[in-house]
């Protein structure tokens, strides 16, 4: 395992979010809450426009974390690799509209007990500079010893 | 505060998620090739199953998405489509501010897929 790979950062990866790919999530996932779908819904509910659901966070923060996992710096084997467990915490909500930048960084490389620890991190901010999702990205690969 | 939730994904379920999350890894999608690499069948996308505990702390909240602060979660095991999940938690913690940290998880005929879940949730 590559642990000097920890700590590397990668180029902010941009997401402009539309109200259509809300639409299409929010279905595939099975909300039906209005403020998703429908524009008054949501700024009757104080939203600027039609809202994201909080894990919408996938849609535009994993193209962020792509070039980071497929890194040879990073060198994870994919044969053997599973999504271990993910932590999002949420800020400023997110709008249809909204240009979101999200930038990678890879926080932990280590190795337990024979399986391997690939940790790494995002934080999305808008186009206003607030931070809208801060995400944990574990992977773990087995038999790296 | 009570979460629990049931939904049973259909079998074109992962297809409609792939095309939403942009997530195609064909372990998802096909079963003849997830049964080539090892698995009983095609599985359910981890984010998917995540994105339902999400919907099930949000809706014990009242509803709104922005009381959702905060959510993490271990995936074990696998989630199928045309199985029911079912998403359950319960209050772990009442903070001074409010906040409200529950504990909570999601299974499939009683195999927990994610296990370990914690939610910080702002209500009122």
């Amino acid at each position: 395992m590559n642990a000097e790979a920890t700590g590397k950062s990668y180029p902010p990866f941009e997401y402009e979010v539309g109200r259509e790919k809300i639409r299409e999530y929010a279905h595939a996932v099975g909300e039906d809450n209005p403020v998703y779908f429908d524009r008054a819904a949501a700024t009757e509910a104080g939203f600027r426009d039609v809202a994201a659901p909080p894990m919408f966070a996938v849609v535009y923060s994993s193209g962020s974390v792509a070039p980071a996992i497929f890194d040879p710096d990073v060198g994870l084997n994919f044969a053997m690799v599973v999504h271990g467990s993910q932590e999002f915490e949420w800020g400023e909500p997110v709008c249809s509209g909204d240009v979101i930048s999200t930038v990678t960084s890879v926080k932990d490389i280590s190795e337990r007990g024979g399986m391997g620890f690939y940790v790494f991190e995002t934080v999305s901010t808008n186009q206003d500079g607030q931070e809208v999702v801060r995400g944990t990205w574990t992977n773990i690969v087995r038999g790296v010893s | 505060m009570n979460v629990e939730l049931k939904v049973t994904p259909d079998k074109y379920l992962p297809h409609r998620y792939a095309g939403a999350s942009g997530d195609f890894n064909p372990i998802h999608i096909d079963p003849e090739f997830a049964k080539q690499v090892g698995l009983p069948s095609n599985i359910l996308h981890g984010l998917y199953t995540m994105a339902q505990v999400a919907r099930a702390n949000v809706d014990a909240a009242g509803g709104d998405p922005r009381s959702l602060k905060r959510l993490s979660v271990q995936f074990r095991g696998m989630g199928f489509p045309e199985q029911e999940i079912s998403v359950t938690g319960k209050v772990k913690e009442v903070r001074e501010d409010g906040r409200v940290i529950v504990q909570t998880e999601a299974a499939q005929g009683g195999k927990r897929i994610i296990r370990n879940g914690e939610a910080e949730l702002e209500t009122g």
